[in-house]
């Protein structure tokens, strides 16, 4: 009788948890790695965070926020506050989207041969701009403007000249050359090109991201002033550094509201434009 | 039209550009437009020139030259700088933790009611619960998260993280959600009709379809969470930020500009790490 074998025979064994030629196994290893050292690294104080006393802290600071102060006065602070960081986004966006469209041209190579020399200077400085954070920017150039909007209205234009600059300079890049061949064989000068050329081509995609921008820069435009640079932040940090915590609470609702109201009118706005 | 006939017909092209007049009009327009938030921004650029910020200013930049490259100044920015990583890496791994349960909770995919053709009142009231939960957790600036922990947990780190995490948790939860509702769900459907759990038909259902789109936004969310630890320490949640913030009150500006650097070289690393591994795992 020859031995009975298993009804399923154990063709393939199962993998090995860990294979020194897996590439996944190496990665899955290393983001073990850095999350445990990153735990382990940071003196994060969850015993305390977790105790029951600061329970009772946290449970007395959110009790602190109510009522929320609706006194008239302070309301009409908080809405030139509003207005403030509202008109900071939309300025800085501006002047972004002129820099951005200034710094684009040389960024980008304008027709096929055409010169190049200063396209890798500009794009550096576009990426350096653009990777400073906008609330770093705002504290870097509170030494030269001082305190207030005028600071954070720079310090998000500087910040999103990069991020504009580059878009515009990929659009202005893929644009399609026809109508600027026809213009230059016709003699037309560079820069009739670009404006009766490739801007008109252009300028909806230009339009659409500037838009874009904007959106996110009122968001930002809402904590910029915690370094001190004017609108809504500005107004939190001062009052949460004093501890008045029922005006804190009227700010963080206004600020809430209108990123909520952005988002709102954002969302409608680019579902009318699928429909 | 008749401007068109009369250009095609006329014994000489135009000199000059025929739309101009309406270009003037728009812009004008929009600089009586810009006018009142140039007053709202206090925007006087002139104040950048008076001689006195001039001084300050020339004193500071002066100062970024040479960079401050002193041995234990260099260890305490590389000390700084792990920290800053590793803030970001604990947020993004407590926001996990937040965002999937809760993506499962809410995602519209996994509803055994909605098989019938609508969802059951509970199950809907529920869901609505959590997305509601998520979008406020996700609308909160971190920064705000960062300022009210401050003030709970104390200067440092845990308050950090704990920013990180709720309102990267809040984002990743939105999104984890679009990315399962948007995916072919025939797969999970079908496990579902024939018994699956839920747990079971996520499992083998729709991560096996979706595990690629995951992760590649969960490791560009980890890239953005490095920027945004930086930004947090400014307002004393630790790290690079934080180091940043006080050398510039101090004027220091070699130890600025070494920083600044570093940023700009971490932020590079962080986009580069970033982009590879998407193309790995895509």
């Amino acid at each position: 009788m020859t031995p009975r074998r298993a009804a399923n025979p154990p063709y393939r064994l199962p993998p090995p948890i860990f294979d020194a030629r897996c590439k996944a196994c190496w990665f899955t290893l290393g983001l073990l790695v850095l999350v445990l050292a990153s735990f382990l690294s940071l003196d994060l104080q969850w015993a305390q965070f977790f105790s029951l006393e600061a329970v009772h802290s946290m449970a007395r600071f959110l009790g602190e926020f109510f009522p929320p102060d609706v006194q008239p006065a302070f309301l009409r602070q908080v809405l030139v506050a509003t207005w403030e960081t509202l008109a900071m986004s939309a300025l800085g966006t501006a002047l972004a989207a002129v820099f951005g469209l200034l710094l684009a041209l040389p960024a980008s190579r304008l027709h096929a041969g055409g010169q190049v020399r200063a396209r890798g200077p500009t794009r550096l400085l576009l990426n350096a701009l653009r990777s400073v954070p906008e609330l770093v920017w705002a504290s870097l150039l509170l030494i030269a403007a001082g305190l207030g909007p005028f600071a954070g209205t720079l310090a998000l234009a500087a910040h999103t000249t990069g991020v504009l600059g580059r878009l515009f300079a990929e659009a202005i890049e893929n644009a399609p050359p026809g109508p600027g061949i026809a213009l230059r064989t016709q003699g037309a000068y560079e820069g009739q090109v670009f404006l009766y050329a490739t801007l008109p081509q252009v300028l909806p995609q230009l339009m659409s991201y500037t838009l874009y921008r904007w959106e996110n820069n009122i968001r930002a435009a809402a904590v910029l002033g915690v370094v001190g640079a004017g609108g809504l932040g500005q107004l939190l940090a001062f009052h949460m550094g004093l501890f008045h915590m029922n005006k804190t609470a009227t700010i963080l609702i206004a600020m809430l509201s209108l990123v909520g109201l952005v988002d709102a009118v954002s969302y409608g706005l680019r579902r009318l434009q699928t429909r | 039209m008749n401007e068109l006939v009369r250009l095609r017909t006329s014994p000489r092209p135009p000199t000059h550009d025929p739309a101009w007049r309406g270009r003037v009009f728009w812009t004008g327009a929009a600089l009586v437009l810009l006018w009142p938030l140039l007053t709202a921004t206090e925007f006087k650029p002139w104040q950048l020139f008076d001689a006195r910020s001039r001084e300050v200013t020339a004193q500071f930049l002066r100062g970024f030259l040479p960079p401050a490259l002193a041995a234990d100044f260099l260890a305490l920015v590389a000390r700084e700088t792990w920290r800053t990583v590793a803030i970001a890496t604990a947020g993004m791994t407590l926001a996990l933790l937040i965002a999937l349960p809760l993506t499962l909770v809410s995602t519209r995919v996994l509803s055994v009611s909605a098989l019938r053709g609508r969802m059951g009142v509970l199950p809907f009231a529920v869901r609505q619960a959590v997305r509601v939960l998520l979008i406020v957790l996700r609308s909160v600036p971190e920064l705000v998260w960062a300022l009210v922990f401050v003030r709970v947990v104390g200067l440092g780190a845990t308050a950090g993280v704990l920013a990180i995490a709720l309102t990267y948790g809040g984002m990743l939860g939105k999104v984890y959600g679009e990315i399962l509702e948007s995916g072919e769900t025939h797969a999970s459907e079908s496990l579902l009709r024939n018994g699956c759990g839920r747990l079971q038909a996520f499992c083998f259902g729709l991560l096996p379809q979706n595990a690629g789109e995951l992760t590649s936004y969960t490791v560009y969310r980890w890239e953005c969470a490095i920027r945004s630890s930086v930004v947090l320490g400014f307002v004393g949640a630790g790290g690079l930020g934080q180091q940043l913030d006080s050398s510039m009150k101090m004027f220091a500006g070699g130890e600025v500009s070494t920083m600044l650097l570093v940023f700009f070289g971490l932020v590079a690393l962080a986009d580069r790490t970033s982009t590879w591994l998407r193309k790995a795992l895509a």
